[in-house]
């Protein structure tokens, strides 16, 4: 995966989660997925179809999620309420969203669909053209993690690689 | 949250009244919680295109909060018809995704402004007043001048 795909995904969950938690955060950790992903808590996912394409998960520890829902509610959540899987779907909408408007600005363009509660374990496996990256973000009150699977659409690929030399 | 001047509607001074459209709970309740901090009333909630069409037709708002991305009917299709029903509707679309050819869509199919999420209620609010105009009156904030 270039990191011209990447970078906008980093910076996008930089500033809205430093918005939403009012607080700063710092990347701790970007590596490839060697291994399946296995969900670590409480996942949001959302598909990406156009001239990328592909799928991000958004996944924090069930005790991250608690306390992340419960400072952007402004008010203790208890881990059952449905509030905390609420806000880890927007929070990933927001964070997607934001990455895939700067991408556009870069003429990409996307459909973006609307974010699923991810309740898998396991999810498939990268393969060749689908690498998957896995992001984690530092903040004060926990780690968030993005697992990104994305791949260039080759047949969209292929018309804007005509149009341009046309 | 910071303290807003209430504003209020001109002709009866009454509070504005809000729909809030957005599949995600979170994000409805979080709008809610800024249209109360602008002194204003959720008149409905829709948590897709085509209820925020029905809650229209029922509620009757002042303003409509409007969310793009939503299963069975996206924001900028609702906004169209609901726009075709009532022409004087004041849609605001309420997007994290906002790029330029969503927001020429939402404009040309009768949306009045757009907000980018994550939303920053001191810019909603100002969408807000700038979107009823001469319609809204704005009260001092409470602690103004104090």
């Amino acid at each position: 995966m270039k990191m011209e795909l990447i970078q906008p995904f980093i910076n996008s969950a930089d500033a809205v989660l430093a918005q939403g938690l009012q607080c700063s955060t710092a990347i701790g950790s970007l590596s490839m997925e060697e291994e399946g992903y296995r969900r670590k808590g409480v996942a949001a996912m959302i598909a990406l179809t156009g001239d990328i394409e592909g799928r991000i998960i958004f996944d924090l520890d069930p005790e991250t999620a608690v306390r992340v829902a419960s400072k952007m509610a402004g008010a203790e959540l208890p881990d059952s309420d449905d509030l905390v899987r609420e806000t880890a779907c927007e929070l990933a909408n927001q964070i997607i969203g934001n990455a895939v408007t700067a991408l556009n600005d870069q003429g990409f363009h996307f459909r973006v669909h609307p974010p699923t509660l991810h309740t898998a374990e396991e999810g498939i496996r990268s393969s060749e053209d689908t690498e998957a990256l896995v992001m984690c973000f530092e903040t004060p009150i926990g780690s968030v993690f993005m697992n990104i699977a994305l791949r260039y659409n080759r047949r969209r690929q292929g018309e804007r690689a005509a149009t341009a030399a046309s | 949250m910071e303290q807003f001047g209430a504003v209020k509607r001109s002709k009866d001074g009454q509070p504005v009244r809000y729909l809030i459209v957005d599949d995600s709970v979170f994000a409805r309740k979080n709008l809610a919680r800024m249209i109360e901090s602008f002194g204003g009333l959720l008149a409905g909630e829709a948590g897709d295109g085509l209820t925020a069409i029905t809650e229209y037709d029922r509620t009757k708002p002042d303003i409509v909060l409007m969310d793009i991305t939503m299963p069975q009917m996206e924001g900028i299709e609702a906004a169209e018809r609901i726009v075709q029903s009532h022409p004087d509707a004041r849609i605001v679309m309420v997007s994290s995704v906002g790029y330029q050819e969503n927001i020429v869509a939402a404009l040309q199919r009768g949306a009045r402004h757009f907000v980018q999420k994550p939303v920053k209620p001191e810019v909603l609010y100002e969408v807000i007043k700038y979107v009823l105009g001469e319609d809204a009156v704005v009260a001092a904030a409470a602690g103004a001048g104090a």
